[in-house]
């Protein structure tokens, strides 16, 4: 069973919607869509409407090409790759592209998702076709205007950096036909660039947004400034589903610069604002106003935990996410069993959430740092009965996503606000307000037992995971969870195991106490992977084989695995000797759409491990810009690498215990290790590149621990 | 009214001066770049310049900047060390989600400015405060090294 929104189809003979627009001041503006393109489209396409024609590319008769990003800048690199692919078939010129945000708009909704939104690791999966041809569409046009002013064949003129080019060596700027092409026929079909003739995609283009991070102007929704704008900061109820039980609301008032006390409602709870004239005066309003709550304290970390294990140890209501022959019947020569256990962990993005929102009689603008404009528009529409065209989303750069952005709290919060303040008011969340505002990682323990023959062989793999549905309430359950009523986040990384074993059996039990968990950067990859990478290796242990050897044998039949398992290993020396005192570990890893593997070199340093080095072997297709590939792969591995040693959430008493990075610590300069990532040159579709790169970071890490201590670390966050 | 001086323009300031410096840049004076991550010290995404040494303007009230000079990333690439870290951090394609990066530069500025020469261990000591989501720190540290001259 595979994963759906791994399943985004790059369909070529589709169909292609144009419409041409002549823009003022004589330019061109071409924009291109296709139609549904994926299972998981159809399934949601409650979140948006039909996909309509819209631009995505305009060229000004300044010879200014401007390209229309609908994806969320999140430090992925999109506002680059993006406009990269556009500008690779217009054979513009590079250096004068420029970009502009895509507004909330139904053309906007991300095939691969379902809205408009940035997620799951679908950005130049889905883009990768329709914008292609959005800039060979508008290429197609300029040689038609060209030809039809120097009365030529069009098929004997060329295109070259923002040019035409005739025969003769004639020359027309973009800039000076685009008033013409604007007027001409759309082309029916357009023939894009076979990839070796790729001059821009696949070369490490600079980020267009690098230098508006490096002087303090690139805009952040925190730093949305409107005039009569106030600032609202909420206490939330500190008890999973409580209410308020007192408050002091004179005393908040009392603080200079308070203006109002008002209830708030999201999905997670409820809360009080106050609303006051600047961030300080709001926060200090908000801790006078000294918010007392009551609900299910019963709620706990340690009672969880045994009723997961519980759950783990009885199956009851488990449910068959895959079965293939028969575990009972396998007849092991060897058995082994292993339980793993994550727990909860939070996205921790450095911009804590907020949203400015204004909400006026006739529309609502919202300024967002959000994955899903769309669902914000959505959801904005729902709570006032206007329409969506009324409601217009300003999505500014993004301080870390991670999935947490995905979630509309933030939004939901800052309309309510602003309806009662009649006044444009910006919620900011305290970082204590973010780390224990939960959308955490689902907490997870998994089972598994295995069998091998008396060669070594695996002959049984059988195991049984226990976690919370994440996607209950996300709005995505007709895509994410099947008919059988399984979440294919919860089993993602365990149902779709790679290695050739003849008896399988996956299942799954859900459990459901009651905590907002939520999409974390890779999702059910992220746990899954470690338990299965961690147990493969627990069994090329009791086989008695290498571990690289081991995999490779069990991976015949997926080449793309397995070449990144050599690639790393080379890469790493693996089997070479290391000084004393250190050791290797690895694993692999399938994700959407790309194959990763990962060689983590570990030591203990005063009895903490410490990784030193990384080694990334990525096929992720053919790609866009192999700079952002690295960038992503060693962010990956600094986010899985900060879940593998320190990520935890706990409850005590039906309240998160940690509120800030003091004891929600994170990898930081001195623990990173030194990250090399290697591309294995394809010509596959490309894969996704945001995520693949986590989920084998913690499993290499516990393996390379094992390596050097004889010791299986099958807990995260990992105690030595 | 507390009076002090940011980015070389003389200001004046009269809020409640327990309010921490952070939010009198951000709300007070529309100086965005310099960030809020934590409001304890943790995370270094608001670091300034005080008089020259990197300060987390998050814990320093207002009052206790009277009469001092605060540089913001807004103005740091005036300065020499300045400059050559944001060319740096260009030429490494440091950021990616960006927040941090305010924070990081001024860091590395006031490292560079006291140690044109810094060492991997000087890095991990001048850097290790600031915290970046990303995992930008690889190359943050080659970017360091950019700057000064130095091989990483």
């Amino acid at each position: 069973m595979g994963n759906r929104y791994e399943e985004i189809e790059v369909d070529e003979s589709r169909r292609t919607f144009l419409k041409v627009t002549a823009l003022a001041g004589g330019g061109l503006a071409v924009g291109v869509f296709l139609p549904g393109a994926s299972r998981l489209a159809e399934a949601a396409a409650h979140m948006g409407k039909p996909f309509a024609p819209n631009a995505w590319v305009r060229i000004g008769s300044n010879n200014v090409v401007t390209i229309i990003v609908d994806k969320s800048e999140m430090g992925q690199g999109v506002y680059t790759s993006m406009p990269m692919l556009v500008a690779e078939e217009l054979d513009a010129d590079w250096s004068k592209i420029k970009m502009d945000v895509a507004p909330a708009a139904p053309e906007y909704v991300n095939p691969g998702l379902g809205a408009q939104a940035t997620g799951g690791s679908t950005s130049v999966r889905v883009s990768w076709m329709p914008l292609r041809r959005a800039g060979a569409s508008a290429r197609a046009l300029l040689v038609a205007a060209a030809a039809d002013t120097w009365k030529v064949d069009a098929a004997t003129l060329r295109t070259e950096n923002g040019s035409v080019i005739g025969p003769d060596g004639k020359k027309a700027t973009y800039g000076s036909l685009a008033a013409k092409a604007a007027t001409l026929p759309p082309p029916n079909d357009v023939k894009l660039k076979d990839p070796k003739d790729f001059k821009l995609l696949g070369t490490p283009a600079k980020r267009l947004d690098t230098p508006l991070k490096t002087n303090g102007s690139a805009k952040f929704g925190i730093d949305t400034n409107l005039p009569g704008m106030l600032t609202a900061v909420i206490a939330r109820s500190t008890i999973v589903g409580g209410t308020l039980t007192s408050m002091n609301e004179a005393a908040a008032k009392a603080v200079k610069g308070v203006k109002m006390v008002v209830p708030t409602k999201t999905p997670t709870g409820n809360g009080v604002a106050v609303i006051a004239d600047s961030f300080w005066a709001a926060k200090q309003g908000r801790d006078a106003l000294d918010a007392k709550w009551a609900g299910n304290t019963n709620l706990s970390t340690a009672g969880m935990q045994k009723d997961m294990r519980e759950l783990s140890d009885s199956g009851k209501d488990a449910k068959t996410a895959r079965k293939e022959g028969d575990v009972q019947s396998a007849k092991p020569a060897k058995t082994i069993e292993a339980v793993y256990e994550v727990p909860y962990v939070a996205h921790a993005t450095m911009e804590p959430m907020n949203c400015t929102a204004w909400v006026k009689a006739d529309g609502i603008e919202i300024w967002a740092p959000t994955q899903a404009p769309g669902v914000n528009q959505f959801i904005a529409a729902q709570m006032t009965g206007m329409k969506s065209s009324q409601i217009k989303v300003h999505t500014t750069f993004l301080g870390g996503g991670f999935g947490r952005r995905f979630a509309p709290d933030f939004m939901i919060e800052a309309v309510q606000l602003s309806i009662a303040a009649k006044a444009p008011v910006r919620v900011v969340y305290t970082r204590e307000d973010d780390t224990k505002g939960y959308y955490y990682r689902p907490m997870a323990i998994c089972k598994i037992k295995g069998g091998l023959d008396d060669s070594g062989n695996p002959v049984s793999f059988d195991a049984r995971t226990v976690c919370e549905s994440l996607t209950v309430g996300t709005g995505a359950e007709p895509a994410l969870i099947t008919n059988e009523g399984i979440d294919l986040t919860s089993v993602e990384g365990l149902a779709d195991l790679a290695y050739s074993v003849p008896n399988i059996n996956i299942e799954w039990v859900k459990y459901s106490p009651g905590v907002r968990t939520w999409f974390w950067r890779s999702v059910g990859n992220s746990q899954n992977y470690f338990f299965t990478e961690s147990f493969i290796d627990e069994m090329a242990t009791a086989a008695g084989k290498d571990p690289v050897e081991f995999r490779r044998a069990l991976l015949t039949k997926h080449p793309r695995h397995r070449g990144v398992l050599d690639l790393a290993a080379e890469k790493a020396g693996w089997g070479r000797p290391l000084p004393a005192g250190r050791a290797r570990g690895v694993a692999v890893a399938s994700s959407f759409g790309t194959y990763v593997a990962e060689v983590a070199e570990v030591s203990l340093d005063g009895g903490k491990p410490r990784v030193h080095r990384v080694v990334v072997a990525v096929d992720c297709g053919m790609t866009v810009n192999p700079d952002t590939i690295a960038a992503q792969m060693q962010s990956s591995v600094a986010f899985g690498l900060s879940a593998a040693l320190y990520g935890k959430i706990t409850l005590k008493d039906g309240q998160v215990e940690q509120p800030n990075f003091h004891d929600y610590p994170v990898v930081r300069m001195n623990e990173m290790p030194n990250v090399e990532v290697h591309l294995i040159k394809s010509g596959e579709a490309p894969g996704g590149v945001g995520e693949p790169g986590l989920p084998p970071c913690a499993p290499a890490v516990a393996n390379a621990l094992f390596a050097l201590t004889g010791k299986r670390y099958r807990t995260l966050p990992i105690a030595v | 009214m507390i009076s002090f001086t940011v980015n070389g323009k003389t200001v004046q300031s009269n809020v409640s001066p327990d309010t921490p410096l952070l939010w009198v840049l951000r709300d007070s004076l529309n100086l965005t770049g310099t960030k809020y991550g934590c409001g304890i010290a943790q995370c270094g995404a608001c670091t300034v310049h005080i008089n020259g040494a990197p300060t987390r303007s998050c814990v320093t009230p207002v009052s206790a900047v009277a009469g001092k000079k605060i540089t913001t990333i807004e103005a740091v690439g005036a300065t020499k060390a300045g400059k050559a870290v944001q060319q740096a951090w260009i030429a490494e394609d440091v950021p990616q989600c960006g927040y941090c990066q305010s924070g990081q530069i001024m860091s590395a500025t006031a490292l560079l400015a006291g140690n044109p020469k810094p060492s991997d261990a000087d890095i991990d000591a001048a850097m290790s405060g600031n915290i970046c989501r990303c995992g930008t720190y690889n190359r943050i540290r080659a970017a360091i090294h950019r700057a000064a001259g130095t091989k990483a």
